[in-house]
């Protein structure tokens, strides 16, 4: 192709792009002159270059868009419909522009339907005498200057002051001298070809290698003039590298271009009215990057606005504004790009997904029966998934959000998604800031080497079969004690299957501590080297399909070596831990607890067909065991759950563990300890105001209540938790003096869910439901070891029941532990100053036991 | 694929076992001698490693194990590089032979009876004074579909 015409094209397109959403821009400030200034620039320079290139077609377009800007400079009222009518002509000037790159000529054909329309627009006034001859300087304005125009003369400064493209017209050199000259604008920067810059990263990629080579050399020998001169290319190549990496920064705003032209294009199209935010456009990505999150960016924006946006009468009645907002952010965060797209809608439709889910055959009843809706929500990313009723033209035909994971995928990020119900999504991706270069941990098994990606390593733990640190096991599960946590391992020659089976899990060696999304576990490696630079090159095709590896590397000492992809074992994890399958806890599972008159019960059948529930908070996990898993000991069923025999429980006699198949189990955690109660199916989760009423004694149970028209016994946890451990483990706690607690708060279901904990974990409670009611009880003359009150409390909160009971001869010591939803550090310096000894979050059962257990211990120590 | 090989009818001839082979020389880059081969854990059974050649990594792919000839390879490693879709390949031999011109007058088509495998990837067959020379199709060699048959 000429290279001209090529030059042209480029800087078309370029120019286009900026054309559309400055033309967006404009529609909302028709004052701003500076605007109107850039667009007539810019379309006046495509129709210049097209009268200097012979491409009449293109420059007669241009021409009667030019026209119709010019009435719009001359005070003519900006609408929507005179910007949409531009924004088609710019459509049609692409279109031409395509076919022109294709077969290098303006195809034939005929714009004069537009050039009517522009025309006949630009008429419509009254001064329509006055026809823009599409130069600059003739036109006078027969009228006085309304408030916020600017003269004519202020344009054309603003004109001829607003900074040009960056590079001169493509045009021949005297006319490009002359524009040098006589524009204030001298070219600060040059086009590069990106194949050449491209090159050049290869280039010093080798380099970098090279270098590395050298310094393992120079390594190996303790004296060496070479020694200096190494040091010296060596800071050379990093800033050589470095600076190559900038020439491939681009900020992100350049795939954000086209986004206002989309969204505005959208609201008309679907009668909606959305503003489109964008935030740290300026945060600069690999230009690699940057191409492969383009598209996904604008798919997650279209669907935003064609999905997620309400229609406005839906907005309304939601008691939402009308105008939605989509807000587009990116920031750095430690090596990697954060991008959020938010929307202001009305949140994924965890049903439908559901729904979704179950028809196309992504999961069965029972497993979505587990999930939480942040889980069930995730199947959007499937493939095949699309919740729109209907499939419109703007969001397509179920190509979604499968096409948008896999992309970013391939760049190595992750994308997640929070949705809330009539608030709102949004989706996180985090990638990282350049592919080509990443620093990675080598260590070693069985002799041979492997790259660990550096930011999926956590830490490094030296184990020895007599050292603080060494690989124990449960049956044959290995796992590391690491602060008071279990590590779950992975022995790398096993998993990589690599020399003898017989010695493949060795005793020594260095656990790799590494992290994929909340996950932690350990990698063990023989040995450990250093941390090395490494040019990540791709796998063959013929070792793609290996999860293990995310590439390959050339090493200082020109080995190949394998890049362990942290992600692919991590998998290899979920296979080992076959069945388990909700992984979240129910009580951090969604806004359910969050709702205080509301209790979420999880429904359950064991035994008969009569339906039981237990609090949702209450349970830990939901799981679904293969029944060969189960042990017998003692007399006992067991089975091995996370590093821990856990002991299954029958709740009632007649609950009997399956013979084949599945079981499900409800799993409840106290501290480190775990048990399950055994059930016959999960049948639903119930989140409803409930009226419970009291048990007839049977024990085991705490009540019963109507949830959703069926008689529901409620199962008493609390009766269960001391009930296995007391046998199980032969020996009874002993009968020490129990202490008693009074817990205060005002939410039924808080009580619900704190009682039975404190309860197996050994205390007497007492309960209040409001701070009066506390302060009568004591008043009454009953004594407590130690109070945990609510602070959010109608009437008298947590603040004042505290200073009154400081007031109390009888409670001026006991212990107080708040309890608050909010913990801000203000709020923290307020407890402590009313007096209370502890400050835990209301979710958060384990700090509770721990701090009252701390708290009761001080008034030992007090007594002793 | 036999009209391709009347255009290059010269070959590069291999010896895996007692059994020659030909590859049409257009397709051969070069050849090499293995050294510091990596191999890759988890890879199927007849891909060899991965090589340093000189700044670019390579697939070594075991043709004996591919093509299923029976005998170890031997300890000297031989490669014949190859190019397929913008990567990289060596295909390990036992030795390397002579660049020879073979004449339409000795093609045979691809006996029927032959080995499933080897079936699959030969483009023809020479008969030459002291044995018979089996003519292989790299892109069909490279194919991921034979090694499966081979797993």
């Amino acid at each position: 192709m000429d290279e001209l015409l090529r030059d042209f094209l480029t800087e078309t397109h370029e120019s286009l792009d900026t054309v559309d959403s400055e033309l967006v821009r404009f529609e909302q400030e028709p004052n701003n002159a500076e605007i109107l200034a850039n667009i007539f620039r810019l379309v006046h320079t495509i129709k210049g270059t097209c009268g200097f290139l012979n491409l009449p077609r293109l420059a007669t377009l241009a021409h009667a868009a030019e026209s119709l800007m010019g009435r719009f400079r001359d005070g003519m009222p900006v609408t929507q419909n005179a910007v949409s009518l531009i924004l088609s002509t710019l459509d049609r000037i692409k279109e031409i522009l395509d076919a022109l790159e294709r077969h290098q000529s303006e195809p034939s054909g005929t714009d004069d339907d537009l050039i009517a329309r522009l025309d006949a627009m630009a008429s419509a006034t009254p001064q329509a005498a006055a026809q823009s001859s599409g130069t600059l300087a003739y036109q006078v304005l027969e009228r006085p200057l309304k408030p916020g125009e600017a003269t004519l003369g202020e344009l054309e400064r603003a004109f001829r002051e607003t900074p040009g493209p960056a590079q001169p017209m493509p045009a021949d050199s005297d006319k490009s001298a002359e524009r040098q000259q006589d524009g204030k604008v001298v070219s600060q920067s040059i086009r590069v070809h990106v194949d050449t810059l491209e090159h050049l990263m290869t280039m010093v990629s080798e380099l970098v290698l090279t270098r590395n080579q050298l310094m393992e050399l120079a390594r190996r020998q303790t004296e060496t003039e070479f020694k200096v001169p190494l040091q010296r290319l060596s800071h050379v190549t990093a800033e050589l590298q470095e600076g190559v990496m900038k020439t491939r920064m681009q900020p992100i705003g350049n795939a954000w271009q086209k986004l206002p032209r989309l969204v505005r294009d959208l609201s008309a199209d679907l009668g909606k009215q959305i503003e489109l935010e964008m935030h740290g456009a300026e945060t600069e990505l690999d230009r690699q990057v940057l191409d492969m999150i383009k598209d996904p960016l604008t798919h997650m924006v279209r669907n935003s606005a064609d999905h997620g946006i309400e229609a406005p009468a839906e907005r309304r009645a939601a008691g939402k504004p009308d105008r939605a907002t989509i807000r587009l952010t990116a920031r750095h965060e430690g090596g990697h790009i954060i991008i959020e797209v938010l929307d202001d809608g009305r949140g994924l439709d965890t049903r439908k997904i559901r729904a979704r889910a179950l028809s196309g055959r992504l999961a069965s009843e029972a497993e979505l029966e587990k999930m939480s809706d942040a889980q069930i929500q995730r199947f959007i990313f499937a493939a095949g998934m699309s919740t729109a009723d209907t499939i419109t033209s703007i969001s397509g035909r179920g190509v979604g959000m499968d096409v948008v994971q896999s992309n970013i995928d391939q760049i190595g990020g992750t994308i997640d998604v929070k949705s809330v119900p009539g608030q709102g999504t949004v989706f996180t991706i985090k990638i990282p800031l350049t592919l080509a270069i990443v620093s990675a941990l080598i260590v070693e098994a069985a002799g041979e080497r492997f790259a660990i990606p550096q930011v999926a390593v956590m830490e490094l733990v030296r184990v020895r079969g007599d050292g603080e640190h060494r690989v124990e096991r449960i049956k044959d599960t290995p796992v590391l004690r690491l602060r008071n946590k279990l590590l779950p391992l992975v022995f790398l020659r096993k998993f990589l299957r690599l020399g003898e089976a017989a010695e493949q899990e060795t005793e020594t060696g260095f656990v790799v501590v590494t992290q994929v999304g909340p996950e932690f576990f350990g990698i063990v490696v023989d040995r450990v080297f250093h941390t090395e630079e490494i040019v990540v090159k791709p796998l063959a095709s013929k070792l793609r399909h290996i999860h293990a590896f995310t590439g390959n590397t050339i090493l200082g000492d020109g080995a190949v070596i394998m890049i362990l992809d942290p992600n692919g074992i991590a998998t290899a994890f979920g296979s080992v831990r076959a069945g388990v399958i909700g992984v979240e806890t129910a009580a951090e599972a969604g806004p359910h607890a969050q709702d205080k008159n509301k209790t979420a019960l999880l429904v359950f059948r064991a035994g008969s067909n009569a339906p039981r529930a237990v609090p949702l908070s209450l349970v830990t996990r939901l799981e679904e065991i293969d029944v060969s898993s189960i042990e017998m000991t003692g007399g006992r069923h067991v089975v091995q759950y996370r590093g821990h025999l856990m002991p299954l429980i029958c709740p009632g006699d007649c609950v009997r563990v399956k013979e084949s198949g599945s079981q499900p189990l409800l799993v409840f955690s106290d501290g480190d300890r775990s048990l399950a109660l055994v059930v016959d199916q999960i049948v639903d989760i119930v989140e409803e105001e409930f009226e419970i009423e009291v048990s007839d004694g049977r024990p085991g149970i705490l009540g019963s209540a109507i949830v959703k028209g069926e008689a529901t016994d409620i199962v008493d946890v609390g009766h269960y938790l001391p009930l296995a451990y007391a046998d199980w483990l032969g020996t009874s706690t002993p009968q020490r003096t129990r202490r008693h607690v009074l817990l205060v708060d005002d939410s039924a279901f808080f009580r619900n869910m704190l009682v039975p904990v404190l309860r197996a974990a050994g205390y007497a409670v007492t309960t209040a439901s409001s701070g009066q009611e506390a302060c009568d009880l004591i008043r009454s003359g009953r004594a407590f070891d130690l109070i945990v009150t609510d602070l959010q409390m109608p009437g008298m909160d947590g603040i004042s029941l505290a200073r009154v009971l400081r007031a109390e001869s009888a409670t001026a010591q006991t212990p107080l532990i708040a309890l608050s939803a909010m913990t801000t550090p203000d709020m923290i310096e307020r407890v402590r100053r009313a007096g209370f000894h502890d400050f835990v979050a209301k979710f958060d059962r384990q700090g509770l036991i721990a701090a009252i257990k701390e708290q009761a211990d001080a008034i030992i120590s007090q007594a002793a | 694929m036999t009209s391709s090989n009347q255009l290059s009818p010269e070959y590069v001839t291999v010896m895996i076992g007692a059994q020659l082979f030909g590859l049409p020389i257009a397709r051969v880059q070069d050849v090499f001698v293995l050294s510091q081969m990596t191999r890759v854990p988890l890879a199927p059974d007849d891909i060899a490693g991965v090589i340093n050649l000189r700044g670019r990594i390579v697939t070594a792919i075991d043709l004996r194990r591919r093509l299923g000839v029976s005998g170890e390879t031997q300890r000297a490693q031989m490669a014949v590089g190859i190019e397929s879709g913008g990567e990289s390949y060596g295909l390990v031999i036992d030795a390397v032979g002579e660049v020879m011109k073979l004449s339409s007058e000795t093609a045979e088509p691809v006996p029927v009876n032959l080995d499933e495998r080897l079936k699959l990837v030969a483009s023809g067959v020479h008969r030459l004074d002291d044995g018979l020379l089996v003519v292989l199709d790299v892109d069909r060699l490279l194919d991921l579909k034979i090694s499966e048959l081979a797993a």
